[in-house]
């Protein structure tokens, strides 16, 4: 079990080092920080010594090798932009993308499940029709979109949630906090049913395939024959003989929504990570850039690894080297 | 559990502050936010701008773009022609009570023209600076130079004893990886008080009561709120959660107009477009470059139909321009303003003289990021060129990736725009774009010309201390611009920002930039 640990461990330094380097490659295809960051008055040696003295005149390798050696005591440098220290940046937005993410994860499962299950009872029903066609105007709605139509319908037409922003945020330590406020709370509205419209919409067809599967089986069957109210057989037994799939599914998405979050964020403002990253690829801000990019690739890397790890120690046929290769690692 | 007490008191907090706000506090939404609270970290004029509310330099334009003085209330050339001497306004205090001397303005000229600023390049001609007496001062420059007022402008004063204290002597400095006191801290004698700040989210100015002059505007104090897509930003506009944007997309003008909550307020901004052309022996693909003859630049010139660009692509809200710097700029004359007319014929003809061969193919490099329209300006374009035979490749892409590719003349023809900021005088374009590429002129000469002749008027116009023949000068240079086609001007590009109705009074400049010390509320 050791050996097996340690591998997937040195299997996930390899993957973050990877992107780094990946990272650096691309970054050279951003283009020049220092033209955003000097005035149109400043001359060309002005630029020159600004540049070497960011470094950045420096090989595409010596400026990798410099960035991991950084990184690895846990300084990713200050901000081309806003002055500040990358990590310290980086704390201050996270709050405002989890809380983001919790929330559209929490409406998924409870708008998701029920649709679900409704969709596998009444199958042949007016209302599981609609309920999937509903399914598909989610998945195939790009969220940008349904951002722009909540602000147009909930903000100028009804002018009930706010259009943009985070509202008052109250500090519990160094985490902001927009639960306690009415305004927080009012704001997180739009922005996480956006986010969270096709996760719903992937939890829904999940339980209903699940659903549809289990109603098959001998055990309901038998619940049935014994006479016990059909409500009962579906959303407590059969049910929760679906949910293992969906927690495991929930699970790894989110990684997948901190990482999707920046186009909402985008659209309403939202003061998180993929806000900063994305005025940091306008402004070039590489130190930003690259700490985001580690930051998420960190996450997917942890939520992987984790689960990995899991499934190695419930299934310990997983643990030998022959079926790690074919195995579940790799099945994401 | 332990939460709830805390959630009530500030619920409780908030419905205070709620009922007591029926102040006059501007919601100002913004298409970006400032960088940092630190004018001298970053060179950006926006976040200069928004600064100017809590930062104030000696000298400052009035509604009228003319200047005027601030924290300084006289000045005078001394004998040596180089040494300006200062009088210093009395009984003015920063923020933090301190009183304001000319010790603060030595340490901030010190501190902006250190050799870490980005902004140095905003002060050129300054060498050193010297205190003369409490409220006098000396600054010293390397040369005759007739536009320090204009330069100063944009140089805020901080207080020295605040900079001592908290260590921020000197500007921030990213290649040594050091934060700074000032990128979250403001403190300066304008009349706006920074109270709070929260990164992309909301920055908070108070109303300064302590003022040294009478305020024009009525605000309790505004925020600054940035959203960046435009489409929330016309939404927040129209739900009335933000009062005024300094950027109504251009796109969604009607639209706003048609509220009946908006009032929409357009003008013509100060920033010239112009078409710029190599000037070197080859084209970036190798082949001879044609663009070294006038006749084949006027040639481009000629092929330019500007009223359709007018019309079609910039929706009748541009003004077409001759002249390479707007009508308010001083150098300008309405005879430089006249346009070569547009002659499809001609142009051919011009191309045939000047041996362009059919179907030649060059690089057009334009920003996605950059002026108003700027693709669809240079589609038309392209296309109006490929009616006179030649075969331009547009290169279309983000700032960031084309300003290398144009520094380094690895492109043949690119679109420019010069507003002349932050000096506002003919100067500036023709020292920074016209003259030859040469020390620290020239930095934007990307066509890499160079007219020995034009180059001696704007060295002496440089130096002429008297302001006439200074404009002369300035003219005169304009005047070979304009015969040797050395770009080729579009127009001066339309700006438009909106407020809510009940935002009373909202100057709009036409440098774009806002001035909310001029605003007023109902």
């Amino acid at each position: 079990m050791l050996a097996f640990l340690l591998k997937r461990l040195l299997n996930a330094a390899f993957v973050m080092l990877a992107v780094a380097l990946l990272a650096f490659m691309i970054f050279r295809f951003f283009g020049d920080p220092v033209e955003m960051m000097v005035n149109e008055q400043a001359t060309q040696s002005d630029r020159a010594e600004l540049r070497e003295r960011l470094g950045l005149n420096d090989g595409l390798l010596t400026q990798y090798v410099r960035f991991v050696g950084n990184a690895v005591q846990g300084d990713f440098g200050i901000s081309y932009r806003n002055q500040q220290d990358v990590m310290v940046l980086m704390a201050e937005r996270f709050p405002a993308t989890f809380e983001l993410v919790i929330v559209a994860t929490v409406l998924s499962l409870l708008i998701g499940i029920p649709c679900g299950v409704l969709t596998a009872v009444y199958q042949d029903r007016k209302l599981a029709d609609g309920l999937q066609l509903a399914s598909i105007v989610g998945v195939s709605l790009p969220s940008f979109v349904v951002g722009i139509l909540l602000i147009l319908v909930f903000s100028v037409t009804l002018g009930w949630l706010p259009a943009f922003g985070r509202g008052d945020t109250v500090d519990i330590g160094w985490w902001s906090s927009g639960f306690f406020t009415p305004s927080g709370r009012a704001a997180l509205i739009l922005p996480s049913i956006s986010l969270s419209l096709f996760q719903i919409t992937l939890v829904m067809r999940l339980v209903r395939a699940e659903m549809l599967e289990v109603l098959r089986s001998d055990f309901i069957k038998f619940a049935r024959a014994r006479g016990l109210p059909l409500s009962v057989v579906h959303w407590r037994h059969a049910l929760r003989n679906c949910l293992m799939p969906v927690i495991t599914l929930t699970g790894m998405q989110i990684g997948n929504l901190i990482a999707f979050a920046l186009v909402t964020e985008t659209v309403f403002q939202w003061p998180g990570m993929g806000l900063l990253f994305i005025q940091a690829v306008t402004f070039v801000d590489i130190p930003v850039m690259a700490a985001y990019l580690m930051l998420v690739s960190f996450i997917f890397v942890l939520i992987n690894t984790l689960v990995d790890i899991t499934y190695a120690y419930v299934d310990p046929r997983l643990r030998s080297d022959a079926s790690v290769k074919g195995g579940v690692a790799n099945g994401h | 559990m332990t939460l709830k007490p805390k959630f009530i008191l500030t619920s409780a907090a908030l419905l205070l502050a709620c009922s007591t706000a029926q102040a006059e506090v501007l919601k100002w939404g913004a298409n970006r936010d400032i960088g940092s609270l630190d004018p001298y970290s970053y060179g950006d004029s926006f976040t200069i701008n928004v600064l100017n509310h809590t930062y104030e330099g000696l000298v400052r334009y009035d509604e009228n773009l003319k200047i005027e003085p601030a924290l300084a209330v006289s000045w005078e050339i001394l004998e040596d022609q180089i040494t300006w001497r200062f009088k210093l306004r009395p009984d003015v205090s920063f923020h933090n009570g301190n009183s304001f001397t000319a010790e603060d303005v030595v340490a901030s000229l010190q501190r902006v023209s250190h050799e870490t600023s980005p902004l140095k390049g905003n002060l050129p001609a300054y060498v050193s600076s010297a205190v003369v007496d409490e409220l006098t001062l000396d600054i010293v420059l390397n040369g005759p130079y007739p536009l320090l007022l204009n330069d100063l402008t944009n140089i805020h004063i901080f207080d020295k004893q605040w900079l001592v204290e908290n260590d921020s002597e000197l500007p921030t400095d990213i290649g040594a990886g050091t934060e700074g006191y000032a990128t979250y801290n403001a403190n300066g004698t304008g009349p706006f008080i920074v109270e709070s700040r929260q990164p992309d989210a909301k920055t908070v100015f108070v109303v300064n009561p302590d003022w040294w002059d009478t305020p024009k505007h009525n605000l309790d104090g505004f925020e600054l709120l940035p959203v960046t897509s435009p489409a929330t930003r016309v939404a927040a506009m129209l739900s009335g959660e933000i009062n005024f944007t300094n950027d109504a997309p251009v796109q969604d003008l009607p639209r706003l107009a048609a509220s009946s909550d908006v009032t929409v307020l357009e003008g013509v901004d100060l920033r010239t477009v112009m078409i710029g052309m190599s000037f070197r022996d080859k084209l970036v693909n190798g082949t001879d470059n044609p663009f070294t003859d006038v006749k084949a630049r006027k040639a481009l010139y000629q092929a330019i139909d500007i009223d359709q660009l007018h019309k079609k692509v910039m929706r009748n809200k541009s003004r077409n321009a001759g002249a390479v710097v707007a009508p308010p700029i001083p150098g300008y004359t309405e005879a430089l303003d006249e346009r070569l007319a547009f002659d499809i014929d001609t142009a051919k003809a011009l191309l045939a003289e000047a041996g362009v061969p059919e179907g030649l193919e060059f690089d057009f490099n334009c920003l996605q990021d950059g002026l108003v329209n700027e693709e669809q300006i240079c589609q038309a374009i392209a296309s109006m060129w490929s009616r006179i035979g030649l075969a331009p490749k547009l290169d279309v892409a983000p700032r960031a990736v084309q300003t290398p590719k144009r520094t380094n003349g690895k492109t043949d023809i690119y679109t420019l725009g010069w507003a002349t900021l932050p000096m506002l005088d003919a100067y500036s374009p023709l020292l920074q774009i016209f003259h030859s590429k040469e020390g620290n002129s020239g930095v934007f000469n990307w066509g890499d010309w160079s007219y020995p002749e034009l180059d001696a008027l704007v060295e002496s116009a440089g130096s002429e201390l008297d302001l006439d023949t200074r404009i002369a000068l300035e003219t005169e240079a304009l005047q070979i611009v304009k015969d040797e086609v050395i770009m080729i001007p579009l127009h001066q590009q339309p700006m438009a920002w909106a407020t809510s109705s009940n935002v009373t009074a909202m100057p709009l400049f036409p440098d774009n930039k806002p001035r909310l010390w001029y605003a007023s509320m109902q």
